[in-house]
């Protein structure tokens, strides 16, 4: 009896069915130079060895650098408790119990994350839970087709690139996704430009189903999510917000101004910045669009002896029981993260999320004075929050050869938006509540002497 | 015995047909086999269907299922007390537990409907 999960002749008989020749062709939206080749192994090594190799590799990550990295990933001071927690081992379950109710302890863990998330984003429905905040945008943005049957979504070149990208790939099938361009001068540069948004809505012919903007946007800017949402919703659309969590413990959330959904990334809460992830998918919603959001809701509930019990409602739609019609078939629960953030939230309370805000807002308003005086001024006049654009002129070569001198200047933004001349100039750079004076002085300092340096070159 | 004034579909939808105006439901078969209904999905007023396209989504407490349109036409009313009460399909799915009227295009659709015995003969035949 084979124990392989099918044979060949099942293979040619799907293949068959789907009008293929091999497998391979499935793959063919992937650019080739992308795809999976052979992997050139070397030979097996002793442990002993193999160990020192290992180490001697990750010895060349600097970890000993000043950051002021963010552009979505932000570092963020975590309490011990939460990896603690995380090393239990009643967490390594089977990640989606196929007779849930069994696994009561993974249900309330769910579902205590979905009452977090959803205190904190205003909304009355939370999933659990996405890839990362990148899927979540793009789930939300196909939400909006399918609650309004319309195939046009809005999105603000203010959100992410790399979500906007992602968004671009969902919607390859046949939907329509257009960019709101940025203000590019005067007191609301870099955020959304409104008078382009209404005549984008305005467009009779092609009826928009949503609008994504972000909050803060990409450059770190404050939006104005009232008017967006109102302008979305005067035109018979949806609005999707995309937040960063951290954020609305200072900031409105999005059931306050308006949004239908809210979608973003969940690593600032609790989660260590790695490179490619795992990371967290925040996705949530109104009651109206329940039927609409992919990955698991559990609710609260007696049972027959009336306790309390934990139960998967509403899981009609996922894809083992709607296979090609479910809600999403991108989709995946990232526990044992969102656990994290569950983990984290209550560890740190209300309060502790304030002054996590609070604290890296300040610390931000320190570095633009430390920046600016050092001769790098911001490059947009709006208000922020805790990251923001600023001029350097020759901004790569300055940030390569303050990575030398131990700083990590944040994102070149000409690399980040290539497209855009007027962030030729710009290094993206945030702090946080682990941001110190000394890390700002190291920044400016070293700045300071890499700009005259380039000045007196130059004269 | 299914209601023998009322025509089928092999998706087990029924309609009944007054003047140009069809009235859409599932039968007490399909709503048995689904189990108890905790939500209809209906079309917007006004949506043109074709005759045998999805038009909604039934979901029970184990399954989602899609609706299927007996016949071509314009949808002119749903059934509002289904948002509130989706177990009427349960309860009473020739009456109270109707899903959608449309104004029909084209009488000759109705040939291509069981008649009750046709539609006995289907469910008995499992």
């Amino acid at each position: 009896m084979p124990y392989g999960p099918h044979t060949a002749s099942d293979r040619e008989r799907m293949l068959a069915a789907l009008g293929l020749t091999s497998v391979d062709e499935l793959f063919d939206d992937i650019p080739p130079a992308m795809r999976a080749s052979p992997l050139d192994l070397p030979p097996p090594q002793p442990e002993l060895e193999l160990a020192a190799r290992l180490e001697a590799l990750a010895a060349r990550n600097r970890t000993d650098l000043a950051s002021f990295l963010g552009a979505g990933v932000y570092r963020h001071w975590s309490p011990p408790a939460v990896d603690q927690l995380l090393l239990r081992g009643e967490w390594y379950t089977a990640y989606t119990p196929y007779q849930p109710e069994v696994s009561q302890g993974t249900l309330q863990s769910i579902y205590e994350y979905e009452s977090l998330l959803a205190e904190l984003v205003d909304l009355d429905v939370v999933s659990a839970s996405h890839y990362d905040g990148a899927a979540a945008t793009a789930e939300a943005a196909l939400m909006t087709c399918r609650a309004t049957r319309r195939e046009r979504v809005l999105i603000s070149r203010g959100v992410h690139p790399h979500y906007r990208g992602t968004v671009a790939t969902y919607f390859g099938g046949g939907l329509q996704l257009d960019e709101i361009p940025l203000v590019s001068e005067g007191p609301d540069a870099g955020t959304t430009d409104l008078v382009a948004l209404e005549r984008m809505l305005a467009d009779a012919d092609r009826p928009v189903a949503g609008v994504i903007a972000a909050q803060p946007d990409f450059l770190g800017l404050l939006e104005p999510m009232p008017r967006i949402a109102e302008l979305a919703h005067a035109a018979g659309a949806l609005f999707v917000a995309v937040i960063e969590p951290v954020s609305l413990a200072v900031l409105a959330p999005p059931g306050a101004y308006g949004a239908d959904i809210a979608a973003g990334e969940g690593q600032p809460l609790g989660i260590a910045p790695q490179y490619g992830g795992p990371y967290l998918g925040i996705l949530a919603s109104t009651e109206a669009l329940v039927r609409q959001i992919p990955g698991r809701l559990v609710g609260m509930t007696t049972d027959l002896d009336g306790q309390r019990a934990f139960v998967m409602t509403m899981r009609a739609r996922e894809q083992d029981i709607r296979r090609d019609k479910a809600a999403s078939n991108i989709c995946t629960n990232q526990a044992l993260l969102a656990l994290a953030a569950s983990i984290y939230l209550a560890t740190i309370g209300p309060h502790g999320l304030r002054d996590v805000a609070a604290l890296g807002a300040g610390r931000a308003a320190d570095l633009e004075r430390a920046l600016a005086a050092a001769g790098a001024p911001r490059l947009h006049p709006g208000p922020y929050l805790n990251e923001f654009a600023v001029r350097v002129p020759d901004a790569r070569a300055v940030h390569a050869r303050l990575l030398d001198r131990g700083v990590l200047a944040g994102l070149v933004l000409a690399d980040a938006e290539p497209g855009d001349p007027t962030l030729a100039e710009g290094l993206l750079v945030c702090a946080t509540e682990v941001t110190t004076a000394a890390d700002i002085g190291l920044f400016a300092t070293a700045l300071a002497e890499e700009l005259s340096a380039v000045g007196s070159a130059s004269r | 015995m299914v209601p023998a004034d009322l025509r089928y579909t092999t998706d087990h939808e029924w309609v009944r047909l007054e003047g140009d105006t069809a009235t859409v439901g599932i039968t007490q078969y399909a709503a048995d086999q689904l189990g108890d209904i905790v939500f209809v999905e209906l079309p917007d007023v006004g949506r043109s269907l074709d005759q045998f396209a999805a038009f909604g989504v039934v979901e029970s407490v184990k399954a989602v299922s899609d609706l299927f349109a007996p016949l071509s036409g314009e949808v002119t009313a749903t059934n509002p007390g289904l948002t509130a009460s989706p177990e009427a399909v349960n309860t009473d799915p020739y009456g109270d537990g109707w899903m959608l009227r449309i104004r029909i295009a084209d009488t000759a659709q109705l040939g291509e409907l069981l008649d009750a015995a046709a539609y006995d003969d289907l469910v008995a035949a499992g």
